[in-house]
């Protein structure tokens, strides 16, 4: 780590990570944004910021499509972290502790939380669906293969998908300007020492390989 | 508002009320297709080319009278043939011209997400305009009769319009005025059931036991009317539907799940908000940064890592 150390800083995200995600996040936001001008008359005017209605239906599922590619990538990096372990449960029916801020209380956490754990199994379920009812409803080039009854569903499961997709990436934003520091590990790769004791202290433990103390094992 | 006669009562993507101070009190329209009178002529898919301006490229022979094979962007209306052989061992040649029932529940302008790209007229016409239509497709997805269709070439919707143009200044459908037999009338809605009442009387006198008028309530009754021989099974002719409705995913979809689906999330981020402002943002001090850098010393002082660096490069 002598890098890190250096700066007294740990490296989070190394800027492959960095890249990926901020080029899920940008698609992400523009997948959102035209669909969502398709999804309520009200968001309608989002339509203009893509250039109308029509560039709106051209545009919306190549951007999905480039989101579900550049998730495929970040996925594979990172599905390892994201295993559920026993302690997530413990974490997650801790919420309260959670959302009050009293980290003290909650299980030691490794690399990433069970929330986060859960917003990315959230997004890889919503993707590959969002994907696959995506073709069935993309009519200028696949919907002419699908009876009607399949394309009225997964445009059912298009919608339920996106919705569900929407309110987590909400979550996830939310929760990135609520822990400090976390917003500042995606864009610049680093975390202080104390953030990662505080907030993912099995990682902290893990990346510097100090002794736990109370199990006395690495 | 330009014609009265095409006073818009329903726009699709709107939310807010269509102006409606001038109501539609001298009645809809309907177009009445008997098809036990028509003699599959096509005289009617004429009629419908030359007002529309429509030509549909030259098909291939499928077997039977019917051609092209199906509705396209070019063709509005179309003759199916079906012969069907009833139980008595005789062959029945059921010839049903097909094309926007125009619904009085319009499945298309339920699904289509594009502000005024279908509308509904006070006289009943569903009629798109192609100009807002942004090729999605979703009215195909609402539609109960599989009637529109998207032009490969420019990506628009298309479908009859019940000659709109016509009937806005008093005129009837063009496939009205080309019907050599009678087998298509149009008229109030009103007068049309009562024709068609006639027909089926008319019918059941003559051995059609089952004769009646397709109107299906399911979409709240249509702009276009059969009498049936048949009426009891109307999936004879080519496949109409038996009991059409707006389909229950289709209403899943866009019925109130949207705007509460909206709501939820307007919601979620609030609740953000809101959080901020009641507990505040979760961060790192002092403590935290000594409490680091009292474990990291201890932890190398102990023992130093081996293999330290290669973790760190885990992303």
């Amino acid at each position: 780590m002598s890098d890190a150390e250096r700066r007294d800083t740990i490296v989070r995200y190394p800027a492959g990570v960095r890249t990926n995600h901020w080029l899920l996040a940008l698609s992400f936001v523009l997948a959102a944004l035209s669909g969502l001008a398709l999804f309520h008359p009200a968001l309608f005017w989002f339509s203009g910021l893509f250039g109308g209605g029509p560039w709106t239906r051209i545009l919306h599922p190549f951007i999905g499509l480039f989101m579900a590619l550049v998730f495929v990538f970040l996925a594979a990096t990172v599905w390892d972290d994201n295993r559920l372990q026993p302690a997530d449960w413990k974490w997650l029916r801790q919420w309260r502790d959670v959302v009050n801020n009293r980290e003290e209380r909650l299980p030691e956490v490794g690399r990433y939380n069970a929330g986060q754990k859960l917003l990315f199994f959230v997004i890889v379920v919503c993707l590959a669906a969002l994907v696959l009812s995506g073709i069935v409803m993309w009519r200028a080039y696949f919907s002419w293969y699908f009876p009607i009854g399949v394309i009225r569903l997964a445009t059912l499961l298009h919608a339920v998908c996106a919705f569900v997709l929407v309110c987590a990436i909400l979550v996830h934003i939310y929760a990135a300007l609520w822990v400090k520091g976390s917003v500042h590990a995606m864009v610049r790769g680093t975390v202080t020492p104390g953030w990662a004791w505080k907030h993912h202290r099995a990682w902290f433990r893990q990346i510097t390989h100090a002794a736990h103390p109370r199990t006395g094992r690495d | 508002m330009a014609l009265q006669s095409l006073d818009i009562v329903r726009r699709s993507a709107t939310t807010t009320p269509s102006p409606d101070a001038r109501g539609s009190y001298t009645g809809t329209v309907a177009k009445l297709i008997d098809t036990t009178k028509c003699i599959g002529c096509k005289a009617c898919q004429v009629a419908c080319m030359e007002w529309n301006d429509l030509r549909d490229g030259i098909g291939t022979n499928v077997g039977s009278y019917q051609n092209p094979a199906d509705l396209t962007e070019n063709t509005w209306t179309l003759m199916r043939f079906t012969e069907y052989e009833n139980p008595k061992g005789d062959l029945e040649w059921l010839i049903r011209k097909d094309g926007c029932m125009h619904c009085a529940d319009p499945g298309c302008l339920k699904a289509c997400p594009s502000p005024g790209a279908i509308v509904q007229y006070a006289n009943g016409i569903v009629d798109f305009h192609e100009e807002n239509c942004i090729g999605c497709g979703y009215c195909v997805t609402g539609c109960p009769f599989d009637i529109p269709r998207i032009s490969k070439r420019d990506k628009k919707a298309y479908k009859c319009t019940l000659c709109s143009d016509r009937v806005a200044v008093g005129l009837e459908p063009a496939c009205i005025k080309a019907c050599p037999t009678g087998a298509l009338v149009f008229g109030t809605k009103e007068d049309m059931q009562q024709h068609a009442a006639e027909r089926v009387e008319d019918l059941k006198s003559r051995g059609f036991e089952h004769a009646g008028l397709y109107d299906p309530p399911g979409v709240g009754g249509t702009h276009v009317m059969y009498v049936l021989h048949h009426a009891d099974q109307p999936q004879l002719y080519a496949g109409l539907a038996a009991d059409p409705h707006i389909s229950t995913f289709v209403r899943l979809w866009k019925g109130k799940t949207k705007p509460l689906a909206l709501l939820v999330m307007g919601l979620t981020a609030l609740a953000g908000f809101f959080h901020f402002v009641r507990v505040g943002p979760n961060e790192v001090d002092e403590r935290d940064e000594a409490a680091a850098r009292q474990t990291l010393e201890g932890g190398q002082t102990r023992r130093p890592s081996p293999d330290a660096g290669a973790a760190e490069k885990r992303p």
